[in-house]
């Protein structure tokens, strides 16, 4: 039984006066200080939230409508801008950094009466699978606290989890949502891209970074999307909303008209035969309900990972570049000219893994090599894209599992950047593309859980959505 | 195969304004050789009739209207996080020589 209503319950119940959306506060922040050990949480937002919930309480006692998240906790990675805490990114070059400003999609939820009790843990400034790359911290994995929870969302998805709140934003470049959602055992939403505004989140790689909710069910997830999808004139790649809007109807989805690819290239070599089992398994009941399964060959997925890894380091190391200690951010005091002063300010500002990701983006945009790696990349990307495309013609979702592997013990792949860089590869696709995914909870192998990823066509959230709470109903 | 050297790797460094101890150097010339070893797969992939994708949803230019609006920001407030600052402005090295 969770601890929390799904999120229109919780609405209502504050909208009619049964709960006090400072008593569901309370109850976030009791939690959050309950679940302490787990390292989900950078920081709480508490004085902000206390006086945001008694402002919405009192709305509601003046018989106001207070939103229609009205009183609904939530936390935000630490790499959106929210008023009432540092926002580091989980970075030492941001600590002590305190947004003039709130991310588009903080701002919209606040308008809706969402209250952020506390900011995630995750590995600094998005670059990981794991939270291990966070200069806080390593947040563990509520099923196991030698685990991971996967990255980099980590801290969003544990607290999910523990129930610290009904949900969580995160961010998704490669499958920093998805990931730790199949690790943790929830939902994960990445939506087409440009979906959701990144106004106001810490950029990492600006063609592929998407924002999307961590929660408990597809319902919840798609209640949250509602909220914060749509175009915003501080974000110019946004794109137009579903005229139908995101929130699902009870009534279920017909998946005996639903033909569902199950992608050939994610079931090869190299899947973790408890993983398989569980996707196998999913994949009977779905035939059960009566949806037609094909396998489909996407030949372009392997080479996913390699095309991210240039792409993203290269875009990472353009974003990263502001990071300069003039006008935010750590700054060495004694520095003898600019150039000292740059240098030693990153050097101590940012950790391995951006330092590693910086120097390849300098490297594969860097004259000479441009062609060969960067250029070499996005055309790759094409292929992906096309072949996307081609599959969609033929079925109407692709399937495949989340993650080769279920969550990995705590060091296991800390001293090998690119054996951590594997666990991306069945996310990474859906970012180079473009098109939505969902992780949802697929049972457990050997007491750890296990996600299934279902993918759509571009600018098909709504359907994906649909789709996928059906799915959640079957497999369950 | 790439295999970059220390003297690689300080070059890099130097161009991202980035300093690094002795044992990063080392430690970074190994693992950055090991991830272009692994990107350099796409050299063999046929992409004859492909062009480069920067954008994936199709979107072009986006424009809008080019006039000054007042998001209620005090200067004051922007210039909190700033480390060194003079006259409300930011105060840096000496830049030009």
């Amino acid at each position: 039984m969770s601890a929390w209503k799904p999120i229109a319950d919780i609405a209502a119940d504050v909208q009619n006066g049964n709960v006090s959306a400072i008593s569901l506060v309370e109850q976030s922040l009791a939690a959050i200080d309950q679940h302490n050990e787990f390292n989900a949480i950078i920081a709480t937002t508490e004085e902000r939230a206390r006086t945001r919930a008694a402002d919405i309480d009192a709305r509601v006692a003046a018989g106001k409508n207070a939103g229609r998240l009205a009183g609904v906790p939530f936390i935000a990675k630490d790499n959106f801008l929210v008023f009432g805490a540092e926002t580091t990114a989980a970075s030492n070059i941001l600590k002590g950094f305190n947004a003039p400003y709130q991310s588009t999609a903080i701002e919209r939820l606040e308008a809706e009466g969402a209250i952020c009790v506390a900011k995630a843990n995750l590995d600094a400034f998005a670059h990981g699978s794991s939270t291990e790359n966070s200069d806080y911290f390593t947040t563990l994995n509520p099923h196991d606290k030698t685990r991971v929870p996967g990255g980099s969302s980590g801290g969003s998805a544990a607290s999910v989890v523990l129930e610290l709140a009904p949900f969580a934003l995160g961010s998704d470049t490669g499958g920093s949502i998805r990931l730790p959602a199949s690790f943790t055992g929830c939902v994960g939403y990445k939506p087409t891209y440009g979906l959701v505004s990144r106004s106001g989140v810490v950029a990492m790689g600006s063609s592929l970074d998407c924002v999307g909710p961590l929660a408990q069910t597809v319902t919840d997830t798609a209640c949250i999307l509602d909220v914060i999808a749509g175009r915003d004139e501080l974000d110019s790649t946004t794109i137009e909303r579903d005229k139908a809007g995101y929130e699902l109807p009870s009534t279920s989805y017909d998946l005996r008209t639903t033909k569902i690819g199950v992608i050939k290239e994610y079931m090869g070599e190299g899947l973790d035969p408890g993983v398989r089992t569980q996707i196998d398994s999913a994949i009977s009941k779905l035939k059960a309900a009566g949806a037609q399964i094909v396998e489909v060959s996407l030949p372009s997925l392997p080479l996913g990972l390699a095309v991210y890894y240039v792409l993203c380091p290269a875009e990472v190391s353009s974003n990263l570049s502001r990071y300069d200690g003039q006008r935010y951010g750590h700054f060495t005091q004694d520095a003898t000219d600019i150039t000292d002063s740059y240098t030693r300010t990153r050097q101590v500002g940012f950790g391995g893994e951006a330092k590693r990701r910086i120097m390849i983006g300098t490297y594969v945009l860097s004259s000479g090599y441009y062609d060969a790696y960067y250029k070499k990349a996005q055309t790759v990307r094409t292929k992906v894209i096309d072949e996307f495309a081609a599959a969609f013609k033929q079925v109407d979702f692709l399937l495949g599992p989340t993650a080769p592997m279920t969550a990995f013990r705590i060091g296991e792949n800390a001293s090998d950047p690119l054996q951590m860089y594997l666990t991306d590869i069945m996310t990474v696709a859906a970012n180079l593309s473009g098109v939505p995914a969902i992780s949802i909870p697929d049972g457990e192998s050997d007491g750890l859980p296990v996600g299934l990823q279902l993918f759509a066509d571009q600018k098909c959230d709504r359907k994906l959505l649909e789709f996928a709470q059906a799915v959640e109903g079957v497999i369950v | 195969m790439a295999k970059l050297t220390r003297e690689d790797v300080l070059k890099l460094a130097r161009l991202a304004r980035i300093s690094l101890t002795e044992e990063e150097v080392d430690t970074f010339a190994g693992e950055l050789s090991a991830i272009l070893g692994y990107v350099e797969q796409l050299s063999n992939v046929d992409v004859s009739g492909l062009k480069p994708t920067n954008q994936v949803t199709g979107l072009t230019n986006v424009m809008r209207k080019d006039e000054v609006r007042n998001y209620g920001y005090e200067p004051r407030d922007l210039l909190k996080n700033v480390p060194s600052t003079q006259d409300n402005q930011l105060k840096v090295k000496r830049m030009i020589g």
